[in-house]
């Protein structure tokens, strides 16, 4: 078994027992990246192996001198093009950061290095985080490790499909409205999105503020749940980070799921979903069951209204974090402009379609005589849903669902027909709305061999019960990580 | 409700996106569906319900105003697509000749 192929779990054993160094480790993924990414196309840049190798060396000197070292050091991580990496390229997949390198790191990028996990490059997305396939990249699209005709989902499709390909196995994602989730459920990998708050969104570029929260993606639960303790926390750079505990040494695992009462809600079973992905969702369910867990019936009967609300919201505060990218401070200039509202706009004019789509409807729905009929409506349907929440999870540990109501469709698919793209995610939509954890689980592959994943929703910074509950399934249901043959 | 091509020629001038005769008839329909399919949210009834700037979180916290680090004027301006003596350069707000 060659390094590249061990889960987190599994490299972590293996370098703090001295079998494999991280050296070893950093240079096998490098490999496989040259190897696979041709196809794959998950990275927009790679580290330099010189500087990622040197890293490696200080964790594998450090280890030797016997230093005491955490469950990241030594650990090659992908991350997100959307977030800040000091002196590298950060691009959220447009044009009008092509050339853009931040002076700064992410507060979560930081937190990593300081842990001493290595950043083995940057991955792609739909740009700004803006689609839920990968193909609104400015760069082109991600492929399905799965199949290559297929989308990753997205927006965090580079860094779920890099996890799924053996380019790595741990990943920072972002999720606004299910773009860590989705990308996760369709490549067959871990993802989390923590609670709103959880995560400091320093040095993640802006797409909708009041929703976005930093995300992790990994081959295994322990190496998503190692991941978010390495960055979660309150940051005096984000006031809206929250100063919730971080347990110190991450969670003890759970063997069974005793105790455990889950609510499977029946809007996410109904029209729309598919029969080869209920079924899978369905078995497992049952090996919930089997584990221990009690399940119950609930409803939360304003899921219907999660992507409406969701748009309009998500759209509204695009339309204004957007209107930073006038070609005055950073990012592109287009040339020539005669003076400095053409500037702005033949500037503005090489945003993708998608954003351009988004751009127009938050302004829309902004706009005088529109404010209260779509904003202020959609911000108390926003209430609406986060209360059928939190009155399903007063009785119920977690709530299940499936990640999507598909599994990953082919690219070009979706592309021309927005609506039925942002249909996408009206699984994913609702925690987010709601401000909760969530993680995608993968739950076994439909007849195309295609991934399936499955939802489990936790009360607010209810994150350590969630990845408890998540383990545990994990190790019930017994899906060893397979890698795609590429 | 629907949108008609000089709403959406109105919006692109507020969002100053300039939009192609192509992209204003295919933002119109798109548009138009959008808006149509959130119009889904009359439904819901929301008497009394006080809308969520954001779910849970804290009011507006604030910190003590302190002289802490920051980027350097140099790192500030590395990314500008132009300067000059230590500012931001643009063209003229003026159209030229006036």
């Amino acid at each position: 078994m060659k390094p590249y192929e061990l889960t987190y779990k599994e490299a972590r054993q293996s370098l703090e027992s001295r079998e494999l160094s991280s050296r070893e480790l950093t240079e096998s993924v490098l490999e496989r990246i040259g190897h696979v990414d041709g196809d794959v196309r998950a990275y927009l840049g790679v580290a330099d192996p010189a500087d990622a190798l040197a890293a490696a060396g200080r964790v594998d000197d450090a280890r030797a001198r016997g230093e005491p070292l955490g469950p990241l050091a030594g650990h090659p991580v992908a991350v997100k093009d959307n977030i800040a990496t000091r002196s590298i390229r950060t691009t959220a997949g447009s044009l009008l950061l092509e050339d853009y390198v931040p002076p700064f790191d992410a507060t979560a990028v930081e937190r990593l290095r300081n842990a001493g996990a290595i950043v083995i490059g940057k991955t792609n997305l739909d740009e700004f985080g803006m689609g839920s396939s990968c193909e609104n990249s400015a760069f082109g699209p991600t492929r399905n490790p799965w199949d290559l005709d297929r989308v990753p989902g997205g927006s965090s499709g580079g860094s779920a499909a890099a996890v799924a390909a053996g380019e790595g196995s741990l990943a920072l994602g972002s999720d606004t409205g299910g773009s860590v989730r989705q990308p996760s459920g369709f490549c067959g990998v871990v993802g989390l999105k923590p609670s709103y708050g959880r995560v400091s969104r320093y040095g993640l570029l802006a797409f909708a503020s009041s929703l976005d929260q930093i995300g992790v993606i990994s081959s295994d639960v322990a190496g998503a749940a190692a991941l978010l303790w390495a960055i979660a926390g309150v940051d005096p750079r984000d006031s809206t980070s929250e100063p919730a505990e971080v347990p110190e040494a991450g969670v003890a695992p759970r063997d069974d799921l005793r105790g455990v009462r889950l609510g499977v809600p029946v809007e996410y079973f109904s029209e729309g979903l598919n029969g080869d992905v209920e079924a899978l969702v369905r078995e497992a369910i049952d090996v919930m069951a089997a584990l221990g867990a009690e399940i119950v019936e609930v409803s939360l009967p304003s899921t219907r209204y999660g992507i409406a609300a969701y748009y309009l919201l998500a759209d509204a505060e695009a339309s204004s974090n957007l209107a930073r990218y006038d070609g005055v401070n950073y990012g592109l200039r287009a040339e020539g402009a005669a003076d400095l509202r053409s500037m702005y706009a033949d500037t503005r004019d090489r945003f993708g379609r998608e954003v351009k789509r988004r751009i127009m409807l938050g302004t829309y729905v902004l706009s005088a005589g529109y404010y209260d009929r779509y904003y202020r409506k959609a911000q108390q349907v926003r209430a609406v849903v986060a209360r059928d929440f939190s009155r399903v999870l007063s009785g119920v540990d977690a709530i299940v669902t499936p990640t999507s109501p598909t599994a990953a469709f082919r690219i070009g698919e979706r592309i021309e027909d927005p609506l039925s793209m942002y249909l996408s995610d009206v699984y994913t939509v609702p925690a987010s709305l709601a401000g909760l954890p969530a993680v995608s689980l993968p739950c076994g592959r439909e007849p195309g061999g295609l991934p399936v994943g499955l939802q489990m929703v936790a009360g607010r910074f209810r994150e350590a019960e969630l990845i408890g509950m998540a383990g545990a399934y994990e190790r019930g249901a017994g899906l060893e990580r397979s890698l795609p043959a590429l | 409700m629907s949108i008609v091509i000089d709403d959406v020629r109105h919006v692109a001038a507020l969002a100053c996106l300039p939009l192609s005769g192509d992209e204003l008839k295919r933002f119109t329909s798109e548009l138009a569906r959008i808006v149509e399919y959130v119009e889904m949210l009359s439904e819901v009834d929301t008497d009394g319900v006080e809308p969520a700037v954001r779910t849970g979180g804290r009011e507006n916290p604030l910190r003590p105003d302190q002289v802490g680090e920051t980027l350097t004027h140099e790192e500030a301006l590395g990314n500008a697509p132009e300067s000059e003596s230590g500012q931001f350069r643009v063209p003229g707000f003026l159209p030229p000749g006036l």
